[in-house]
């Protein structure tokens, strides 16, 4: 496919812009990495994960041979569009709060009779079900405003947990995620980082993800990000789909209600 | 009417204000306390797989983190001197009185981002090299341009603090433990949490204060 060389060497040229940057000073330098994500967008390799998972989603899977065809996230069976800005919510038939991913995992168990670690394979790693069905579902949300009010006396609750673990410090490091993201105009060496106690910081983080990560070759659902960031800030693994990983994303979704979804993103 | 027939709607009042009360306090989210417990809960359950010995290293709180948690690392005055009495009581200086090392070994530990990354996910191969990583947080040497900036610039260090004894012991202490001079500091506590060895500290004085360190060249 001639897009996909395209694609290809527009990560090639930006990968020779990485290369060619300089010590001629932070600001050039930041400017660089701006005008290679810039190419990038141009062909955003997640456009290949998102047409995986609309494979995945329409093609009959499982014990049942059923397809995701009528997966409720949270609109109503089969209604893909703008299900994903609304999330994570409350759902009264498993009367839990759920993510994206982990109300995936809940039709890809109900409806297709797969088992949540047939569901949940790989997850961790490029080129997994939950990556491509996630990329294709988030798409489907794109030019859409988030929305996650958490005004459910059960999302309210997350929220207030979700904001109690954004600033819980903890682990060799004394880290919480506020450390590096509770102030605006910050940065780990070149990398700026997201005030996500912020409505403006959180928007221009949230609306990005999930994103093809370029440094991974790879989309990242949030899930992934947020797992990972516990990783470097030296905590153990935190188990997929749980509480506190939903609870996180309450917290970050509820700030940046009101911008765009520009799904999937890129990131460095 | 009456007085018989008026009497029972004054102690309505009160007891429809309670009902009120209990309602609001049903359907309010949870007191401050009530979250906080909520929380350590789904904390605790979300990381089945860690181990006893990695929960109480690098889960579970110490009074100070859980403090500044509770603060969201803005403590009021009482909480702040409290914090700075208790770390202030664990500073511990070098059983070789040796404050000040070798700041090319400091220099070299400012730049190491790596070491202490567990789980099964992604973690470090082992033997990896456990640094300070100063340079993520500050702009130090001038030569390197890649500085964050979470923490204050240290450029000319010695020539803003000086190298007397007592510079060298506050500088010492405050990578030991940041946090006996500034409560709820960002600043990871070093020596406290025995991220760092002792000499490891030592060497990254000398990075910050040797006259011959490119950080005040």
């Amino acid at each position: 496919m001639p897009t996909i060389h395209r694609r290809l060497a527009a990560v090639a040229a930006g990968a020779c812009v990485m290369l060619a940057l300089s010590a001629a000073g932070q600001d050039k330098a930041m400017e660089e990495i701006q005008r290679y994500r810039q190419m990038l967008q141009e062909g955003n390799p997640a456009e290949l994960m998102e047409m995986n998972g609309e494979a995945l989603w329409t093609t009959p899977r499982g014990p049942r041979g059923a397809t995701l065809e009528r997966c409720d996230l949270g609109l109503g069976a089969g209604k893909l569009e703008g299900a994903y800005a609304q999330l994570p919510r409350f759902f009264a038939d498993t009367g839990k709060m759920q993510d994206a991913e982990s109300r995936l995992v809940t039709c890809m168990t109900a409806l297709q009779g797969l088992s949540v670690e047939e569901a949940t394979k790989n997850w961790h790693r490029p080129g997994s079900d939950i990556e491509a069905l996630v990329t294709f579902v988030a798409t489907k949300s794109k030019g859409v405003k988030i929305d996650v009010p958490a005004r459910h006396p059960r999302e309210a609750e997350t929220f207030a947990v979700g904001e109690e673990l954004f600033f819980r410090r903890s682990g060799p490091l004394d880290f919480s995620c506020a450390t590096c993201h509770g102030q605006d105009d910050k940065r780990i060496r070149l990398q700026e980082l997201p005030n996500l106690t912020t409505a403006q910081g959180a928007q221009a983080s949230m609306v990005q993800w999930p994103a093809y990560r370029v440094s991974q070759s790879a989309v990242w659902t949030m899930e992934r990000r947020l797992i990972d960031c516990m990783r470097q800030m030296r905590f153990p693994d935190a188990d997929y789909l749980s509480d506190a990983v939903i609870a996180l994303q309450v917290y970050m979704q509820s700030k940046a209600s009101g911008a765009t979804l520009e799904a999937p993103g890129i990131k460095r | 009417m009456n007085r018989a027939a008026r009497r029972p709607l004054l102690p309505t009042l009160p007891r429809c204000l309670l009902v009120l009360g209990a309602l609001a306090a049903l359907s309010l989210p949870a007191r401050a306390g009530d979250v906080s417990a909520q929380a350590e809960e789904v904390w605790r359950k979300s990381f089945s797989t860690a181990s006893p010995e990695e929960w109480a290293a690098r889960l579970a709180q110490d009074e100070v983190n859980a403090l500044c948690s509770k603060h969201r690392n803005n403590p009021p005055p009482e909480v702040a001197a409290r914090i700075i009495e208790l770390s202030q009581a664990g500073l511990a200086l070098p059983e070789d009185g040796k404050l000040m090392g070798d700041w090319k070994e400091g220099e070299k530990l400012a730049s190491i981002g790596t070491g202490g990354h567990i789980g099964r996910i992604q973690p470090d191969r082992p033997g990896t090299r456990q640094g300070g990583n100063c340079y993520a947080c500050h702009a130090i040497a001038k030569k390197e341009i890649a500085a964050g900036n979470l923490g204050p610039s240290l450029t000319n260090y010695a020539k803003v603090r000086g190298t007397s004894p007592e510079a060298v012991r506050y500088v010492y202490a405050k990578i030991y433990n940041a946090q006996a001079f500034v409560a709820c500091s960002s600043m990871p506590r070093f020596g406290h949490n025995r991220w760092l060895t002792p000499k490891e500290i030592a060497d990254a004085v000398a990075f910050l204060l040797d006259p011959e360190s490119p950080v005040n060249k």
